[in-house]
């Protein structure tokens, strides 16, 4: 198990720097000059150009570029925002807790629907709640993020007038307000992971009430809650773990729409403003810890693996 | 747990955002940076009309009214003597006199990456006469400088804190406006508070303001209507009626400074090579294929006025004489013909995904088929589409300009042959002698004629297809009173109030 660690974490490094050469080299392929969208509306002006391009070592080769951010990013320094000039880290740090915490309430949000609904589902297998479940999942996973977004504030926010319809408050400063500005769009991204997950436990549910153990387990007159928690449901958690982690990288995508839909000022609306405004420091300071990040939980649902099932402990 | 549940979610609905004496402001897309010199978006100049005051300002006739300053008067065609407003301070209590006017413009002038540069090259030398009093000597004589010095470029800083934050002076802006930086968070929102000592304090009647960032427009629209926000400073002409419908909100219609038309590409790269490109005729049977009145009701509820110059009739400069050209579909493709192509002209429109500028843009597709053309949009993101204009890489481009209080501002840099956002690179020697000749002039009289001469030959050429004018259009709640509809689409505070 040490040793499985070991190699994991060694595959962390080339990963990130193959991921830092990629992101360099595929927003250059990007059409758009990021000197004319800096300049605004003086983009006319050559003078304004050139000087732009001066300041921001636009005007040198691409290796020479790459060199000079990554000598900086192994200094700890992952330069400024070419747009509001302030530090990447700076802006990074106001942003992931941001996003850490919609993706955390989402996460939950998804595992408290989506594991109950699978367990229903596959213990009362063609029946009506296994149909009613089905049909629930169907439903999230068909419906659009934005149009679901749009549509409950329109319901909660403008007609019921519950909940704010957008903006952010940090749990620190209001744990209320920040609630109530975060629940609706965590809703809105944990309702399409609920319906993958849901249909992950049922299926690997119903695999597991077919071994042998379970009708072990019944045959020694456990209870059927015990045998479909106890027994099943452990067994059938692994895959559904891995799924929980691959999982967490559509959580992250899924924020890009729906910050952009709640105006919440976290790590998906960041990345969306950097890329159409060719902020490349930003861009590529984000895209990296984002790499780390997935890299990191990946490498938890590793261990957790093991801790869900001894049998792997001595691998 | 019950128990937990029921006072979890009791809290969740007493969170409901609580009012005071807080003014809101959505704001359509995220500023740039809150610094006067380095500063280059719209949305941007609307948060500095909050924080920074400016030498001079404007109404809702486009009179140039003063601000910090007092008065003012041309000594001769090149110097201009500025008396400021006595007793001002800046917010972090450093006084506001001759030495920071001179100090701010020549920071315009010369600091590294100023955008201001070029709005204000026209300055020779300023001179400090008294502290109430400050000279500023022109290289050339300028028309348009004085409107400079309403936007931006006339934003006074305080020396000694511009001088010790230096380029990190937008991470906490100190200007003498009537509310002060408080913070900043990125993509959300930024928030000023109260400026006690500000000079007309008796017209601020907020504690505090927030612009909040807020892109999408159902979004903008919805907060709005649950009253989150006081005040939208764009809604999208799609919206505009069910702003109107509300009884708990106002729509306010104004003229704007802007304008958006085609501009075409005559002469640069390769893809000028066409008969598009070469040949008026052709250009003109475009011209009379659409109809902007059809054009302005379908796309924009007939919320903005269709047009053929840069400026909206609200402008001193606006030549009432040339009118908008009604559609002539026959005369169109007679032009064609004359022209010797072959029908039907394939056309190019680059545009940028904006769902009404496609919307416009496909409904100029329709109409200039039946003349004869047959036109191909290709909608890029924006950014991709300002370098494929500066490339060449076009025929014909969709996009706009956000205006200027002065026309020159409107159509120097656009249809002078020397200037950079010329990206149709159209050039006439009798066009540039116009342009020139006015913009040395501070007759208006005598401009408004030149311009006059200048758009006849303009509408020979055709560089640029004008299209039509945008109007300001702002959401606000039915209890703010005191809002002035200024053209340059800025959110004045002095003055506003909310209803008891």
């Amino acid at each position: 198990m040490r040793g499985h660690l070991g190699t994991r974490i060694a595959q962390v490094i080339p990963t990130l720097l193959l991921v830092s050469v990629l992101v360099f080299c595929l927003q250059q392929l990007m059409p758009g000059d990021p000197a004319l969208v800096l300049a605004g509306e003086e983009r006319g002006d050559p003078q304004v150009l050139a000087q732009i391009r001066a300041e921001l070592w636009l005007d040198r080769s691409l290796p020479v570029q790459y060199v000079h951010w990554m000598g900086n990013v192994l200094q700890g320094n992952l330069g400024f925002s070419w747009r509001i000039r302030q530090p990447v880290a700076q802006l990074i740090f106001q942003k992931l807790p941001v996003t850490l915490q919609l993706g955390s309430m989402a996460f939950a949000i998804a595992v408290l629907i989506g594991v109950p609904a699978g367990i229903i589902a596959a213990v009362y297998r063609n029946g009506v709640w296994d149909y009613v479940a089905n049909a629930v999942g169907l439903a999230g996973l068909s419906t659009p993020t934005f149009w679901l977004g749009i549509m409950l504030i329109l319901l909660v926010s403008v007609d019921l007038g519950w909940l704010p319809p957008s903006g952010y408050v940090p749990l620190t400063e209001d744990w209320q307000q920040s609630l109530a500005t975060t629940i609706m769009p965590a809703f809105v991204l944990g309702n399409a992971i609920a319906a993958i997950l849901m249909r992950h436990t049922r299926s690997a549910m119903l695999t597991s009430l077919d071994q042998d153990y379970v009708r072990t387990a019944r045959a020694k007159g456990l209870g059927e809650f015990i045998v479909v928690i106890r027994h099943a449901l452990r067994n059938a958690l692994i895959p559904v773990v891995t799924l929980g982690a691959l999982e967490l990288g559509t959580l992250f995508s899924g924020a890009v729409l729906t910050e952009q839909v709640f105006s919440i000022p976290g790590f998906g609306k960041m990345i969306v403003d950097a890329v159409f405004n060719r902020d490349y420091p930003v861009v590529q300071g984000v895209v990296l810890v984002t790499a780390f990040l997935y890299v990191v939980l990946n490498l938890l649902a590793d261990v957790l693996y093991v801790v869900i099932n001894p049998r792997l402990r001595g691998a | 747990m019950r128990r937990l549940l029921l006072a979890a979610t009791c809290a969740l609905l007493t969170a409901a955002p609580a009012f005071s004496q807080t003014f809101r402001i959505a704001l359509r897309q995220d500023l740039d940076v809150l610094d006067p010199t380095l500063a280059t978006t719209y949305v941007g100049r609307i948060v500095f009309a909050g924080l920074c005051d400016k030498l001079f300002d404007i109404d809702e006739k486009l009179n140039i009214v003063p601000q910090l300053a007092t008065g003012y008067e041309w000594a001769d065609d090149r110097t201009l003597v500025i008396h400021l407003r006595p007793g001002v301070k800046f917010q972090n209590g450093e006084v506001l006199d001759a030495a920071a006017v001179k100090y701010s413009l020549e920071r315009h002038l010369t600091m590294q990456g100023s955008f201001r540069k070029s709005e204000i090259s026209a300055v020779d030398h300023v001179d400090v006469v008294d502290p109430g009093t400050v000279r500023v000597t022109l290289k050339s004589p300028s028309g348009a400088f004085l409107a400079q010095l309403t936007d931006r470029a006339g934003m006074i800083l305080p020396p000694k804190a511009a001088e010790a934050a230096g380029k990190d002076f937008a991470q906490h802006p100190v200007c003498s406006g009537p509310f002060k930086f408080v913070e900043r968070v990125p993509q959300d929102h930024v928030t000023l508070e109260r400026f006690a000592d500000y000079w007309d304090a008796k017209n601020i009647h907020f504690d505090k303001v927030v612009y909040q960032v807020l892109v999408d427009s159902s979004v903008r629209l919805a907060n709005l209507k649950a009253g989150t926000v006081d005040l939208a400073e764009y809604v999208v002409p799609s919206d505009a009626a069910a702003v109107k419908a509300d009884p708990k909100l106002r729509l306010i219609v104004s003229d704007a400074l802007g304008y958006f038309g085609i501009t075409n590409n005559l002469a640069n790269g390769a893809r000028a090579d066409n008969p598009y490109g070469k040949n008026a005729l052709v250009r003109h049977a475009l011209d009379l294929a659409i109809d902007r009145v059809a054009l302005v009701k379908v796309v924009f509820n007939d919320m903005y006025s269709p047009g053929v110059q840069a400026v909206p009739a609200s402008s001193p400069f606006y030549d009432s004489a040339l009118q908008v050209p009604t559609r002539d579909v026959a005369k169109a493709k007679a032009l064609l013909k004359e022209a010797g192509v072959t029908t039907p002209v394939k056309l190019e429109l680059l545009t940028f995904n904006d769902p009404d500028i496609l919307q416009a843009s496909e409904v100029i597709q329709s109409m200039a088929a039946e003349a004869g053309f047959d036109v191909h949009i290709q909608a890029i993101e924006f950014a991709s589409s300002l370098q494929a204009s500066q490339r060449g890489d076009y025929q014909a481009y969709m996009i706009g300009w956000s205006g200027r209080l002065d026309i020159d501002g409107n159509t120097y840099a656009f249809l002078h042959g020397a200037q950079g956002n010329n990206v149709s690179h159209y050039a006439n020697p009798t066009v540039d002698k116009l342009l020139d000749e006015a913009r040395g002039m501070t007759d208006i009289g005598k401009r408004r004629a030149l311009y006059a001469e200048m758009w006849t030959q303009e509408r020979q050429d055709l560089p640029i297809t004008y299209l039509w004018i945008p109007r300001n259009i702002v959401g606000i709640s039915a209890k703010l009173n005191g809002f002035r509809p200024v053209p340059d689409g800025m959110i004045r505070v002095q003055g506003l109030e909310m209803a008891k």
